[in-house]
């Protein structure tokens, strides 16, 4: 099978947490009992490869049970998956929640990231450290409104956000929303109260307007995708609607990674049957008979609430003919990267694959594929509920609809906000509680946006303003520092996180993040002494990531550094 | 996807349904499978109609091998012989792959024969998608024959001992051909011990090593008057010769490679060989020059295009179109010709030519009989990282490699009394070899393998049996009995 087979023998408990993902062996060759028959005859082949999406899930079990992935379980789930050790493993370590090693029975994952460590996230941690707990240092947990952040990990229990108080409510009156109202004020694990909340209207509003129906008002509404690439929402559904294929699929991508993005958090956590009646109607209309759900690990809880809710659903008998499962990451910002994700759901290593061709036409399992971000597929209940015209009647003509905006950092009330693409950026800062302390400069867009400085504050936030000031909105994260912040200390943590989150298939990434980090490093120590040299170093490594890489990650790993060089932001160059 | 095979190999475990048969019941199975599909009205009865000729005498042939029986002397379930009749009959398209666990039995040809039935009987030959398909171990196997490397063939597949034919060649070659059929390997070893052969050239073998017996062939090889090894390495072949040619390795000559689908490929030469190391054609060419025959010296090009006016199968193939079609399959006889994707089109069509004959067979167990002084079967074969003798192979290190050694179910290790850091002795009615354990789950109790890989540590040949197919002239490498006895 494999290079160098594992002679390693699972546990009974490792044993039964993969059984419980992939059900109980058949037969010896399967991991079960040999007996005569087994010398003569096996079956598995097709059937068993088939099953190699539920690779991650068998590797979480694992994880959950023991703790770690230790050569003998993993041993196990190669056998009933027909999988090679080794590739399995390579499987395994790519992410970065998966130990392959063994670890302590309890770990907290803390957030150093860009907003947590304005938040005095390294007291906090040398507060854990000196009190005995393992800590494992974190890239952005998306809870930015209450950084600093952490995240428990208990053997023999799921991950779980670890909360100093409750989590805030919404800062906005819900009511006078349209994609958050009714978080905080629906049970979340309700049908019956989702449904008593305008729940599943939309979906039959959908059946009664047809595939061409719907697709009619989402060019109405001009809608565009609100992950960060802005990609019109009606082209992507026509566009798998229309392609060929027997089996067709459709995904909320839940894996908000961005540094200082946590909207799409509060939609699962708060609204989780929005977030599968948004994706009903994309399969509905694109033809899809499975959905898939793909949430990060570090959201815990909303990976857990959209999972009952799917079974609510499922045992209700609405959208019988279409499948929806919940797939939980593992660890890896790349995922959040739509072919990469497709990677990641079908059991390999969550790498990117070129395109074209596109999801549309070949997705998930080379299948025609519509993936959306989880708000989009919130706000495509609206435009189905009150048609694309009213939709379309925020906003500016290139900009509709309500928007999402993750704010934090120094600012009076962090949190999500709901507002029309518009508005300008300083009345954004305005409405979470104006800035506290002295305006430095505000990353837009999170880690692959970029920083504007205080001028910038008239600027309305739209998708064609920010890009024609060179910037971006992104994700809609909004990061707002003030004039005391260590630049320096923010544009190399950026830095690090691409360079260790670059997944190291395409070379200008995985060369080209290693070459910005330690050429930061040397600008933000004094140590080059040849500062034109490095700046140089930095456009070239910039040029290259930005068009040679293979997926969204690498071309925009240079974008905030980029513009921290532009803007002169203090302590980037000593 | 069906594997056959005794032992549950890679291939098996790739597979969706494996049938572990017991080695060299190929015949029973494949009877079996043809009197289900015949009883299920699973056959294609037009195709038989049409293509084939001596369906009822075949019928009545197969009559005996009820499922019971094919059950007992394979050693497979009849359900689950009954589930792959009934698959292979009803599919719309079907495969039949083998390669030398067919081939390497004294009834090599008649298995071959007996998997040709059940595609005549279920019209799964001659079709996109349909077919027989002899996997080759190298990539030129197919180019070999085709280029006359036989000793009953011209190149083309033209019949040495048709006068017609050989004239044709002898007008181009300026020579005469000697008109009988040669010798192949088995027959040459013969004719050495008959001490009717005395000279050798070998090119690019090593049989001291491949051959079954392989006690029999050093003593025969080594008591030649003349031996010449034409070979990349020194083989333990041309250890004992005469004279050795280095000859160039893929990558330092042009020429042409024919894969297992016929397909013709051009390669071009990227380097120079090493050292004094030449192109086969360069020494073949010097070496008619030093024995008096003024051969002209030509390019490689040259060479295939003389090929091309020979052999009809060839003639549409310039370098220029190979290039820049990358490759094309015979039969493809003039420029304007496409190739030939599928061989036997012909069945299908109006002009079916002569008919295809059903070859009645009926199997016969190995010669090696298993008994009680020889109780367990041994069967040989090769591993993923390493090729044949291990001429080729053995110089690279490979993290897999395990080395000669004898596989054992983990039962018969386990009443032998012995693990994998042990060495026991494995005895055959020819001879006894020393080798280390290795425990292989795919093998079940009864059934052991070893690998040809390693003959200077174990040398599998000893064991073996030198009864081959008179027809092919293949020896029954697979089947083997022995007795196995711990060591110390």
């Amino acid at each position: 099978m494999d290079i160098r087979p594992l002679t390693a023998v699972a546990t009974k408990p490792e044993r039964s947490a993969v059984d419980g993902v992939l059900g109980s062996p058949t037969s010896g060759w399967d991991g079960g009992e040999f007996d005569e028959e087994s010398g003569r005859v096996a079956r598995g082949g097709r059937s068993a490869r088939e099953r190699r999406h539920l690779l991650l899930p068998a590797l979480h079990a694992l994880r959950e049970a023991h703790g770690w992935i230790s050569p003998g379980g993993l041993g196990y789930v190669c056998e009933r998956l027909t999988i090679p050790p080794a590739d399995a493993y390579g499987v395994a370590s790519f992410y970065a929640l998966l130990p392959t090693e063994p670890r302590p029975e309890t770990v907290v994952h803390a957030c150093d990231d860009i907003v947590c460590r304005t938040a005095g996230a390294e007291i906090a941690i040398a507060e854990l450290e000196a009190a005995g707990t393992s800590v494992l240092r974190s890239p952005c947990l998306g809870r930015c409104e209450t950084a600093p952040a952490r995240m428990l990990d208990e053997v023999g229990s799921p991950f779980r956000s670890d909360l100093a108080s409750d989590p805030p409510g919404l800062p906005q009156d819900p009511e006078s929303l349209r994609l958050l109202h009714r978080v905080g004020t629906v049970d979340p694990e309700s049908l019956e109260d989702y449904e008593a909340h305008g729940g599943l209207t939309a979906l039959r509003r959908a059946a009664e307007l047809g595939a061409d129906g719907v697709l009619d008002e989402l060019r109405r509404s001009n809608l565009r995708g609100r992950g960060g690439a802005a990609f019109p929402v009606a082209a992507k559904w026509s566009g798998t609607r229309g392609a060929p294929g027997e089996t067709k699929h459709v995904i909320a991508n839940g894996d908000e990674s961005e540094p200082g993005t946590f909207k799409d958090r509060v939609l699962m956590e708060g609204d989780p049957f929005a977030v599968l009646e948004g994706l009903l109607i994309a399969a509905a209309v694109t033809g899809a008979s499975h959905a898939w759900v793909y949430v990060r690990t570090e959201y815990p809880e909303a990976g857990e609430r959209l999972r009952r809710a799917a079974e609510v659903l499922r045992a209700a008998g609405v959208a019988p003919d279409v499948s929806i499962e919940v797939r939980i990451g593992a660890g890896a910002y790349i995922c959040g990267e739509e072919t990469s994700l497709f990677a990641s759901i079908e059991g390999y290593r969550g790498e990117p694959r070129q395109k074209p061709p596109f999801p549309t036409i070949s997705g998930l399992f080379s299948q025609p594929t519509a993936i959306n971000n989880v708000e989009t597929l919130v706000a495509v209940l609206d435009i189905v509920n009150r048609g694309g015209d009213a939709f379309a009647a925020e906003g500016t003509a290139e900009s509709t609809g309500p928007r999402l905006f993750s704010v934090s950092g120094a600012v009076g009330t962090p949190g999500v906000y709901e507002v029309p693409f518009g508005v300008l950026l300083g009345d954004l800062i305005d409405l979470a509680g104006g800035v506290e302390g002295e305006l430095g400069a505000i990353l837009l867009g999170g880690a692959a946006g970029s920083f504007v400085g205080p001028d910038a504050l008239g600027m309305p936030l739209t998708l064609e303003d920010t890009s024609a000031a060179g910037a971006t909105l992104g994700s809609g994260a909004v990061v707002v520092f003030d004039d005391a912040t260590d630049f320096g200390d923010v544009v190399r943590r950026i830095a690090a996180f691409f360079r260790d989150e670059s997944c190291g298939k395409c070379v200008p990434c995985r060369i080209g993040t290693v070459r910005q980090e330690e050429a930061l490093i040397r600008l933000g120590s004094g140590s080059s002494g040849r500062v034109d040299d490095e700046l140089r170093l930095l456009s070239d490594v910039d040029a290259v990531m930005t068009d040679a890489s293979i997926c969204g990650l690498g071309r925009t790993a240079a974008s905030a550094v980029r513009s921290s060089l532009r803007l002169g932001l203090p302590g980037v160059v000593a | 996807m069906f594997a056959v095979d005794p032992r549950r190999t890679s291939s098996a475990q790739w597979a969706d349904v494996w049938l572990g048969i017991d080695v060299g019941s190929d015949i029973a199975l494949s009877n079996t499978l043809a009197r289900e599909i015949i009883h299920s009205g699973l056959t294609n009865r037009e195709f038989i109609d049409r293509a084939t000729t001596g369906f009822d005498a075949y019928a009545e042939s197969v009559e005996a091998w009820t499922l019971e029986r094919g059950a007992e002397v394979t050693g497979v379930p009849a359900s689950t012989i009954r589930e792959l009749a009934h698959a292979y009959g009803s599919a719309k398209t079907a495969q039949l792959c083998w390669t030398l666990g067919i081939t390497e039995h004294h009834t090599g040809t008649e298995n071959v024969l007996a998997l040709i039935n059940l595609s005549l009987l279920t019209g799964h030959v001659g079709r996109w998608g349909s077919g027989l398909t002899p996997l080759r171990g190298q990539n030129n196997v197919q180019g070999g024959g085709d280029m006359g490397a036989l000793p009953n063939k011209l190149p083309g597949f033209k019949d040495v001992e048709d006068a017609e034919h050989r004239a044709r060649f002898e007008a181009t070659w300026g020579a005469p051909i000697p008109p009988v059929t040669g010798l192949h390997l088995s027959l040459m070893l013969e004719a050495m011990e008959e001490g009717t052969l005395r000279s050798l050239y070998v090119v690019g073998e090593n049989p001291v090593q491949s051959e079954a017996d392989a006690a029999r062939a050093t003593r025969l090889v080594s008591g030649l008057d003349h031996l010449v090894v034409q070979d990349l390495f020194v083989t333990a072949t041309a250890e004992l010769a005469d004279v050795v040619l280095p000859a160039a390795g893929w990558g330092e000559v042009e020429g042409t490679y024919t894969s297992s689908e016929r397909r013709v490929q051009h390669a071009s030469k990227v380097m120079d060989p090493p050292g004094e190391a030449r192109s086969d054609i360069d020494i073949m060419g010097e070496l008619a020059r030093h024995l008096g025959v003024d051969w002209p010296s030509q390019t490689v090009e040259e060479v295939w295009d003389e090929l091309r006016s020979l052999s009809a199968l060839h003639g549409g193939m310039s370098y220029q179109r190979l290039d820049r079609l990358g490759g094309l399959q015979w039969p493809c006889p003039d420029e304007d010709h496409p190739g030939t994707p599928i061989l036997h089109e012909r069945l299908w069509t109006d002009d079916v030519g002569s008919p295809a004959p059903f070859s009645p067979v009926e199997w016969v167990p190995p010669v090696d009989e298993l008994t009680d002084e020889y109780p367990i079967r041994l069967t040989t074969g090769r591993r993923l990282d390493s090729f044949n003798t291990g001429v080729q192979s053995g110089r690279y290190s490979s993290p897999r490699r395990i080395g000669g050694s004898i596989d054992l179910a983990p039962e018969d290790a386990d009443r032998l009394d012995v693990d994998e850091s042990q060495v026991v002795r494995v005895t055959s009615r020819r001879g006894s070899v020393e080798a280390p354990v290795h425990l292989d789950r795919g093998l079940r109790p009864g059934l052991a393998f070893m690998s040809v890989h390693f003959p200077d540590d174990v040398d599998v040949n000893q064991l073996t049996v030198d009864a081959w197919d008179p027809l092919s002239g293949t020896a029954e490498f697979k089947a083997t009995a022995v007795r196995i006895e711990k060591v110390g």
